[in-house]
């Protein structure tokens, strides 16, 4: 690792393509095949009586209608729950189309087949379905009152109970730290819904050859879709190959699989023998793919007379909508890292997460942890106004210090491993970011604000990801991994990892992702870990590969491997540049041939003399090539960090609320490419101000989604994002070889425990729940002023 | 999102759009903001589509001292870039985005009739109107009628057109001497429909006594335009006691973005800026 390029602000070599349209998403490919839709449930909750598709049949260009029963029995058996844990007692996830009973706006009832999507839609509005209206269970107090159920054997809808308890040093609960502490508070918090809300929307493309299944989908695991369609249709892996092409997005929605259409547009291929495509709409995604942040937390806290919490017990209802495929993975982030920063004297915190008639609540971006530091960052300004003391001064009282590291937090991660933060620097970043902002110099007025939120991620999850590095004859060097892209500019910074570990310039390596021909083993990109997992994983390949190439260079310059160093693709002898051999040639020599299709194959032909004859072409414990494969399996997560700092305006009129400044310090260990983190921090702040000014997703009383359109559900514009100032903090992590953390979705994290704090130093009453808009704030003064 | 099955007319002259409106149970086609969404939705489903895009004439506008006659086919940005009135452009730039402004017309937009659009209120605190035709099959030719605003927005969506008329042009009259004139909206997002929303004209006349009229967006059926009349001179107008009449004629109903109060008191807020700089500008016109 001495070359520059590690470390650099590399411009991101895949923008020039996605910028000037040259991407090719998942529906520029298969111009040809047919196309499918959807009849969705227009209601939240009911019984299926009857399905006529009768009057669909005349519709020009139809080919295949399908429902339920119209399923093999392997296919139409419910959806894999993907994590189970034995907290989720009633998990309970939905079939691919559905059976008897619907149980949300959205879900898939009927597949149509047909020649373009235009038919394929037209004959989806002629289909009869005959619903059995039921009352539908809407909102959490609904879903815990139990009156009615979302899943008639799921008794009070609750799907997991879980509750947590990490007691004090010296052995008292949570509880009884409180009972004794000095000072306590308890007050409610509520966060709303938002979503994903990509770019480009799911999407699935088959073809079947009749023998071997290949499917394109826009998602975040190609190899876990590539396991899960060959499981849902009875195919051995080897005939299953899943691509994901250009993705326009993901931020969690896509970690979810197999996707119901992900399963059907594969089997109607193979059924068909045709192509078979279906491209997501935006109403489709609001309402049949899935939701997230909804919860109402109860929290009660004591602490002494410097602010420092002895004990803290937090009680949290989670929306989990209709269905659980990914487990109670949100919940879990929320409880755990909502500690954020903190030694806590005693913790207990319990959820439970219960079912209603809306749309299933999987990860999304921050995947649980803006509701958890949204309640610790809010905690902890209270303490301050309770005790009259500076916000940034209650929070250094609870800081983990430096030489604390490694710190246990006592609790299981959603990895399963123990939640202990590997490195860090809490203090110091405090320092930065009250710098940054102007804490301590700040002009605080009536309708102006400062506000501060810290947090600590969780990142870099396992259980592995792998990479291969191949260098061919022309010098190139073909770098793969298994998990996908999303626009997080993987290509540039897995080729980063490449040429600086290699030797190499950084025009001659390319990245290839998601592709399971090329790399079948993965997990998948999510939980900010691609870099982490995977970017290890590469740099350990090319360790191999430039330990091979080493190797073969000493045998051909008659050198000792100790002595020879890579330098812009040439292997030389350390101190005589003279000496050396390019990479290509090394190349060539890795692979003895017996055909000499071009000039450079011709010196590694059995006649070109420069093999020894005394030993095999290929020595015993090689293989022929310069390429290498290994794996990163990281032993547990490593624990990224961020502090955000924001200056609000309130127009004393309008209660219109303006974001004037936006600061953020960041540690996410070494950084690879300083500027993709901060791209990444600026698009998470972006989707943080949506979630905390704009963003929520509406359901009325009957279950039905009145937002579900960009007309209504406002996510903020360019001219809403205010300009974010970052400052970074390297704390490398002693955990991986490259010593980096995770930084995709720390941007997000705290931005609305940031406003509400803002906001409240503006206005001089409590926020306690987020999004904020203009409306709720007029209301907020009338309530609390009169 | 594909829109249902429709028969696509696209007639190059006025007359054989207005025969095919009178024959057909169709949708005008202008710059189509709000109809390809809806179709695309499947909101809307008319059997038949009449682009009048390629029909000749009903692109220009017309600025005389009267006022500006806007023609069916002109695009907000084209409309905005003359900026032959100085309401009319002050509220173009309100809408929606300059993408949407380069292909949406000015007349459909009056003609979609929304109560949150900003070009209904400009037309009706004007007193401008809508030419309506229509054709006339026993005369065999078109038929034209002037629809004064206070009667041309009917309800939410809803314009005074009959299913066989074209809009082909709207007309803003000049703002009278010595007059000046506000726009003030509070929207969720730069470009979003407003919230709430207050026009307002103030006129001073020679003697330096100012009359007023104001219309709201967002709080009503349509455009609530009040006509505050005369309100003594500019200097010492009560603008708070004004500004709390407008608020007062309207009835805001509260939806998912805002509450009911919150929009009354908006406009409340609004009608005062709107009447303080519509008055600061009249004033300096006349030279008061």
């Amino acid at each position: 690792m001495t070359t520059k390029l590690f470390g650099e602000p590399v411009q991101r070599r895949e923008d020039p393509r996605l910028l000037t349209g040259q991407g090719r998403y998942l529906d520029d490919l298969g111009r040809e095949a047919l196309a499918a839709a959807f009849v969705r449930s227009p209601h939240a909750h009911a019984r299926i009586r009857d399905i006529d598709v009768g009057p669909a049949l005349d519709v020009e260009g139809l080919v295949a209608v399908y429902t339920w029963e119209d399923l093999p029995e392997r296919v139409g058996r419910a959806l894999p729950l993907l994590i189970p844990h034995p907290a989720l007692t009633h998990g309970r996830t939905a079939y691919p189309l559905a059976r008897e009973v619907v149980r949300h706006v959205g879900e898939p009832v009927v597949m149509v087949v047909a020649t373009d999507r235009y038919a394929a839609e037209d004959a989806c509005a002629l289909i009869e379905v005959d619903y059995e209206l039921r009352k539908p269970v809407v909102g959490l107090e609904e879903a815990v009152h139990g009156a009615q159920l979302v899943h008639e054997d799921v008794p009070g809808n609750v799907g997991a109970h879980l509750v947590q308890e990490v007691p004090a040093p010296g052995g008292h609960g949570a509880r009884e730290a409180i009972e004794a502490a000095p000072h306590t508070l308890s007050f409610r918090l509520d966060i709303e819904r938002s979503a994903s809300m990509p770019l480009e929307g799911r999407g699935v493309y088959a073809r079947w050859d009749g023998r071997d299944l290949r499917v394109y989908s826009s998602t975040q695991t190609s190899t876990s879709v590539r396991m899960a369609v060959a499981a849902a249709l009875g195919l051995p892996l080897p005939q299953v190959e899943v691509i994901a092409p250009d993705v326009g997005g993901g931020f969690g929605v896509k970690i979810v699989h197999p996707w119901p259409e992900e399963v059907l547009v594969p089997w109607a291929a193979m059924t068909l023998g045709r192509e078979v495509k279906w491209a997501e709409d935006r109403r489709e995604h609001f309402i049949s793919s899935a939701h997230e942040r909804a919860q109402v937390q109860h929290v009660r806290v004591g602490f002494d007379d410097e602010g420092r919490v002895l004990g803290l017990d937090v009680s949290i209802l989670h929306d989990h909508g209709a269905y659980t495929p990914y487990g109670i993975i949100v919940p879990i982030v929320t409880s755990t890292q909502l500690l954020g920063p903190y030694r806590v004297g005693a913790y207990r915190v319990e959820f439970t997460a219960v079912y209603t008639n809306t749309v299933q609540v999987t990860p999304y971006r921050g995947a649980g942890r803006p509701q958890g530091v949204f309640c610790m960052e809010r905690t902890m300004d209270k303490i301050a106004r309770h005790l009259g003391k500076d916000r940034t001064a209650v929070r250094e009282a609870n800081f983990i210090r430096p030489e604390e590291f490694p710190y246990d937090q006592g609790m299981i991660f959603q990895d399963g491993r123990p939640l202990i933060y590997d490195s860090g620097d809490y203090p110091e970043m405090l320092r930065m970011i009250k710098e940054l902002i102007g804490w301590d110099s700040f002009e605080r007025r009536p309708g102006r604000g400062i506000g501060i939120g810290c947090y600590v991620e969780g990142t870099g999850v396992g259980p592995y990801e792998g990479g291969h590095v191949q260098i061919t004859s022309d010098g190139r060097v073909h770098v793969s991994t298994g998990l996908t892209s999303q626009g997080q500019g993987h290509e540039t910074a897995f080729a980063q990892i490449a040429a600086a570990e290699l030797g190499v310039p950084i025009e001659r390596v390319s990245v290839v992702t998601g592709d399971t021909r090329r790399f079948a083993y993965a997990v998948g990109t999510f939980a900010s870990r691609a870099a982490v997992v995977s970017g290890n994983a590469i740099a350990l390949a090319c360790r191999k590969v430039r330990e091979k190439a080493l190797r073969i260079a000493a045998d051909a310059l008659e050198a000792d491997p100790a002595d020879l160093d890579i330098a812009d693709g040439l292997v030389h002898v350390a101190g005589t540049p003279s000496a050396s051999i390019p990479l290509s040639t090394v190349a060539v020599l890795a692979n003895p041939l017996r055909y000499a299709f071009d000039e450079e194959a011709a010196k590694a032909t059995q006649f070109s003399g420069t093999a020894s004859p005394d030993r095999p072409p290929v020595a015993e414990g090689e293989e022929p090539g310069l390429e290498g494969r290994d794996y990163y399996s990281p032993i547990r997560s490593t624990f990224a960090a961020g502090m955000h700092a924001a200056v609000v305006e309130t127009d004393p009129d309008t209660a219109e609320i303006k974001v004037v400044r936006y600061a953020v310090v960041h540690d996410c260990g070494r950084l690879i490419n300083p500027m993709i983190v901060e791209g990444q921090i600026h698009g998470g702040v972006a989707q943080g101000i949506g979630g905390a000014l704009y963003e929520r997703m509406v359901y009325d009383q009957h279950g039905q989604l009145v937002n579900a359109s960009f007309m209504d559900f406002l996510m903020p514009y360019a001219t809403e994002v205010p300009h974010v100032e970052t400052d970074h903090l390297e704390t490398p992590s002693p955990l991986n070889p490259l010593g980096i953390k995770g930084a995709g979705e720390a941007g997000v994290i705290p931005v609305s425990a940031v406003i509400a704090s803002a906001v409240e130093d503006a206005e001089g009453f409590a926020v306690d729940r987020m999004p904020i808009s203009p409306s709720e704030l007029f209301e907020a003064r009338r309530r609390n002023r009169g | 999102m594909k829109p249902p099955p429709f028969e696509y007319h696209a007639p190059r002259d006025l007359g054989a759009a207005l025969r095919t409106l009178a024959e057909v149970d169709g949708k005008v086609l202008a710059g189509g903001q709000s109809l390809i969404p809806m179709l695309n939705m499947r909101l809307a489903a008319p059997a038949h589509l009449v682009d009048i895009n390629r029909v000749g004439g009903l692109g220009a506008s017309e600025v005389t001292p009267e006022g500006v006659r806007v023609g069916a086919l002109a695009r907000h940005a084209e409309v905005e870039r003359a900026a032959a009135h100085p309401l009319l452009t002050r509220a173009l730039k309100l809408v929606a985005h300059p993408v949407i402004r380069n292909r949406g017309t000015v007349v459909g937009s009056l003609v979609h009739a929304d109560p949150a659009a900003e070009l209904p209120a400009v037309l009706a605190v004007l007193g401008g109107s809508v030419r309506a035709a229509r054709w006339d099959t026993a005369g065999g030719g078109p038929v034209l009628r002037e629809v004064p605003a206070e009667e041309f927005f009917v309800g939410p969506m809803e314009s005074a057109l009959g299913p066989d008329e074209l809009a082909v042009s709207a007309f803003f009259p000049a703002l009278p001497e010595g007059s000046g004139a506000a726009f003030e909206e509070v929207s969720r997002r730069h470009g979003d429909y407003a919230l709430a929303g207050v026009c307002a004209v103030v006129t001073v006349g020679a003697d330096g006594a100012a009359r007023a009229r104001a219309a709201c967006v967002g709080v009503g059926a349509g455009p609530v335009v009040v006509d505050l009349g005369e309100l003594g001179p500019v200097r010492r107008a009560g603008w708070k006691a004004a500004a709390a009449l407008v608020r007062e004629a309207t009835d805001p109903e509260e939806d998912i973005h805002a509450t009911a109060a919150y929009r009354r008191h908006l406009v409340g807020v609004l009608a005062e800026r709107a009447l303080r700089n519509a008055a600061r500008e009249g004033a300096a016109a006349r030279g008061a």
